[in-house]
């Protein structure tokens, strides 16, 4: 009799208990995530907010077959829980033509109209591919360093370390390397990330389309001072960014190889400087450097 | 004069390689004060004939996999005391001022190398070793030699990975040791070639243990055991191991030539002189996708045998399950650049390899609602391994979202390397194959031991792992949105991690202490065996290894079933059949030192490698080679347990 009373009195604890708990981790989850920036799902840039999109589209796909699996899972569970003498029990009911082609045939439509979407935007989103735009694109060279990032306006004759500054609403082609291990270039409000590797030259297109100042950092490991690698994108109107192209150009401190080798040593160095790009094939050079043999290794 | 004799004679090693920061010395010296006390215990309770006689040089796969097990558990306490220092020094961003950049970078190589081959690895050998014999019905595996020496392999592989809390220092290159991070240009020390060394020998002990229970399935299942009637697990396993051995002659030729790269200034990998790293991260990720594959198919074919036998009815389509299952072993070598999308293949490249990758997803997907309709009009009995079951589906089926979510290339671009990746793989392998050995555990565990584990403990560790599971990595998922990048030792306070990071932090600590939890229910469970004594057959059981005694005898069999269903003791219980008790002789495979000593070699060549003394490297290399040549002209490598003994033996089973 009193074991009886003590069962019935565990379910009830049970649930009071688990809702208990999920409020808790809940309220703590939002408590640190509110009010913070989510540059993914709050980009500033076209490709960025396409990107986003089709990630909410992806994940609308998948709750196709999550919510189901998941009230299946419960139900069934509880259903045929062995307490439950009342259910039916058929020990041998091991196939039925009917439900296995429906979950054969339900995740082969999803992950064809998926892999349609795949097709469609993987190259409308390729970063090799240029934007659509009467605007004339700026190019701009970035360069990974053990652990500094150099970024170079070939055309404006400018270059500068851990910032780069872009005029809004005009597409940017970047134009990546590295002279130093492998690191991957990324601004999560702008675009998805590509790889900085050395002796090689990859792309990425973007183009911003607000004012402000975005996070750009880099997301594979390269070495001990890796953690502070990271720069400041800063995106501006067109005039404002033709007055400090301006202002640039003039900068008191020249880039030519010589200052060069000394910037690519190893240092932690996240201050911001601006040059004055007097090698206009720098870029080029450094990329060099790996192809020849018996380069530099 | 000096200076060459030493360097002749110990390599680059110098007494300043000894010195290490606090906490690396403190755990370097627990790790050897641990061993002092272990062999302290051993020779005050006069235990090293015991020791050596029934476990060092069993052949006994039953011993080899309680081994494994046990080598597994000290490493998931080693790779769990990794991550309490990674999330602290990330909870409280570096300001706790405990670990250095270096020292950071260097447990989370460590980290994931010790959970994916020390510890992943280690479970599914242990498991393959102590149940697929007795579930196909079999005595042995194919190559019982074959197998100790695949242990000791792992062995020596294990006890290189932490020989850098010793001496010398271990990789700051992450788990995969991309180069040309990892050359010799920008890591000069110690600490990439005891990543390469380690997991050369490991996984060499990987193929070999691969090819072994490959052997075994195809050629020593008993007699009418065709293929189509096989426990589902067996299935895993044999998938499995085929995928070990195409992926892991990859890892080795890979490996191979990032050491040719280190130790003789060759060019495969650099960045310069004709070499290429993109090769290198294309060959590694042809072994490393199929990896992940090689952990999480036993873990399938641990919970489909666990969610019938619960259920108390046959598994749910399982000629769906035996196609899902080879689907997956044959398209996991087609997805592997889908862990560089960002690397500039370019747009049809990217598309191919991203729709490989979700196809993978449809004989996932029927084999979890396979697994839902095998509790559908059953009787589910909710023990401990439904309970991880349960976990399993949940968290398996949220992470594989996020895993086609991270096949489409352009949304993988603003995923790639983030704390979202990092969160979607720990819920695939945590929830997944740490889950699903935890299940086979449980499950188990009665079969060998003849007791049961305590079932409330175990439930109170399934809930503590679970909500610890959810708070570590759902931090992570929306850290990922953020921008949050891996491997960070830390980051800018403004922007707004630290809440998570420490939710992150607290979840650590309840999985700890569902941890704890377990230790504390074996050993609960050890204490109180008498009140949990069970026969044979504890939960009904369908396959044949309950058919025999718990623990089992050293030849498991006493007469070799004949099988005529799918699942073969759940039809003779059924139909009242009893196999009629009949003795033979049986030859078992006499105790070998050959895997112990051949480890030890394969060790001490290991460590010589790393540290460039090359006399040692050559007393490794032939003690290998005449080690085994000494066995090979060995004729008497088995010996006769007569019918008379065997029958004294199942007698005296009987009656207790």
């Amino acid at each position: 009799m009193r074991k009886d009373k003590k069962r019935s009195l565990k379910r009830p604890i049970q649930v009071v208990l688990s809702s208990v708990v999920a409020i808790i981790i809940i309220t703590a989850l939002v408590y640190v995530t509110r009010g913070r920036d989510i540059p993914v799902l709050n980009p500033h840039g076209i490709i960025a907010d396409q990107e986003r999109n089709l990630i909410l589209l992806t994940v609308g796909l998948g709750l196709l077959v999550v919510v189901p699996v998941f009230i299946m899972l419960f139900t069934i569970a509880w259903r045929y829980r062995a307490s439950n003498t009342k259910a039916v029990y058929q020990p041998d009911f091991s196939s039925h033509k009917g439900f296995e082609a429906l979950w054969w045939g339900l995740p082969c439509l999803i992950i064809l109209t998926l892999a349609i979407i795949t097709g469609i935007y993987t190259h409308a989103l390729d970063p090799f591919k240029p934007i659509d735009s009467q605007v004339k694109p700026v190019t701009i060279q970035v360069i990974s360093l053990q652990w500094k990032w150099l970024f170079i306006y070939p055309d404006q004759k400018i270059a500068t370390l851990n910032y780069v500054d872009i005029p809004k609403d005009t597409p940017i082609n970047f134009m990546i390397s590295s002279d130093a291990p492998m690191n991957s270039f990324w601004i999560p409000a702008l675009a998805g990330q590509v790889y900085a590797m050395s002796g090689m030259s990859t792309q990425l297109h973007l183009m911003s389309n607000s004012v402000g100042s975005y996070v750009g950092t880099s997301a594979n490991i390269s070495g001990d001072g890796f953690a502070d690698m990271h720069f400041k994108v800063n995106s501006m109107s067109e005039s404002d960014f033709a007055t400090w192209t301006q202002k640039a150009a003039v900068s008191t401190s020249s880039l030519a190889n010589t200052d060069y080798k000394k910037l690519a040593e190893p240092s932690h160095d996240s201050s911001e400087a601006t040059y004055k790009l007097t090698d206009a094939s720098l870029y080029n050079e450094v990329i060099m450097k790996y192809t020849s043999p018996g380069g530099s290794m | 004069m000096f200076n060459t004799l030493s360097q002749i004679i110990f390599g680059r090693l110098t007494p300043s390689d000894f010195v290490h920061d606090p906490i690396m010395a403190g755990a370097g010296y627990a790790m050897i004060g641990g061993l002092v006390l272990v062999v302290l215990a051993l020779t005050y309770f006069k235990k090293w004939k015991w020791l050596w006689r029934t476990w060092l040089t069993s052949l006994d796969p039953k011993k080899i996999g309680v081994m494994y097990l046990i080598v597994s558990v000290i490493m998931l306490l080693r790779g769990l005391a990794d991550v309490l220092l990674l999330r602290t020094q990330q909870a409280t961003n570096g300001s706790a001022g405990i670990l250095t950049s270096d020292h950071f970078q260097q447990i989370f190589s460590a980290h994931g190398t010790i959970m994916i081959f020390f510890v992943a690895m280690g479970v599914i050998f242990g498991i393959f070793n102590l149940i697929i014999p007795s579930q196909i019905g079999a005595r042995d595996v194919a190559f019982p030699l074959l197998n100790s020496i695949s242990f000791w392999l792992f062995a020596a592989g294990m006890i290189i990975i932490n020989a850098p809390l010793v001496v010398g220092e271990f990789s700051t290159a992450g788990w995969l040791a991309y180069p040309p991070l990892s050359e010799l240009q920008y890591s000069p020390g110690v600490g990439v070639d005891y990543w390469i060394w380690s997991l050369q020998i490991a996984g060499i002990g990987s193929l070999l243990s691969g090819i072994n229970f490959f052997v075994t399935i195809i050629k020593m299942r008993a007699p009418g055991m065709k293929l189509m009637m096989m426990p589902i697990f067996a299935w895993s396993v044999l998938c499995c191991t085929s995928l070990i051995m195409f992926a892991f002659p990859i890892l080795t030729a890979t490996l191979g030539m990032l050491s040719l790269d280190r130790l003789l200034g060759m060019h495969f990998f650099t960045s310069g002189g004709g070499g290429n790293p993109m090769l290198y991260v294309n060959l590694i990720w042809a072994w490393g996708h199929p990896e992940v594959y090689i952990l999480v198919l036993p873990a399938f074919g641990i919970f489909s045998e666990v969610v019938a036998t619960f259920s108390g009815k046959k598994l749910f389509g399982y000629t769906s399950m035996v196609v899902a299952l080879v689907a997956i072993t044959i398209l996991s070598f087609t997805v592997w650049l889908h862990h560089f999308f960002t690397m500039g293949a370019g747009a049809d490249v990217n598309t191919f390899f991203g729709i490989m990758t979700m196809v993978i997803a449809i004989p996932t997907g029927v084999k979890v609602f396979n697994w839902i309709f095998t509790m559908y009009r059953g009787r589910v009995r909710f023990t401990t391994p439904m309970l991880w079951f349960m976990g399993f589906i949940v968290t398996f089926t949220l992470g594989g979202v996020a895993g086609v979510l991270m096949s489409v290339p352009p949304a993988d671009f603003q995923f790639h390397n983030s704390l979202f990746l990092v969160a979607h793989f720990h819920t695939m392998i945590v929830g997944g194959v740490l889950f699903g050995a935890f299940a086979g555990f449980a499950y188990w565990f009665p079969k060998f031991t003849g007791f049961t584990l305590n079932e409330r403990l175990g439930r109170y560790a399934f809930w503590l792992w679970i909500v610890g599971f959810l708070l570590a990595f759902v931090p992570l998922y929306i850290l990922g949105f953020m921008g949050a990048t891996r491997r960070l030792d830390h980051y800018d306070p403004s922007l707004g991690w630290q809440g998570l990071f420490i939710v992150a932090g607290v979840g650590v600590l309840l999985i700890c202490a569902g941890v704890a939890m377990q230790v504390l229910q074996v050993i609960v469970s050890i204490v109180k065996r008498n009140q949990n004594r069970v026969g044979e057959d504890p939960w009904n059981g369908r396959t044949l290894e309950w058919s025999i005694a718990s623990p089992p005898q050293v030849y498991n069999y006493t007469v070799i079933p004949t099988v005529t269903y799918r699942d073969e003791f759940w039809e003779m219980k059924r139909r009242h059949h009893t196999i009629k008790p009949e003795y033979t002789d049986i030859w078992l495979p006499k105790n070998s030192a050959t895997g112990i000593i051949v480890g030890l070699f394969a060790l001490i060549f290991g460590v010589a490698v790393v540290w460039h003394v090359v006399w040692l490297v050559i007393v490794g290399v032939i003690g290998v080679i005449v080690t085994l040549i000494i066995r090979l002209t060995s004729d008497e490598t088995e010996e006769k347990l007569t019918a008379a003994e065997v029958a004294k033996r199942e007698l005296k089973r009987q009656t207790v």
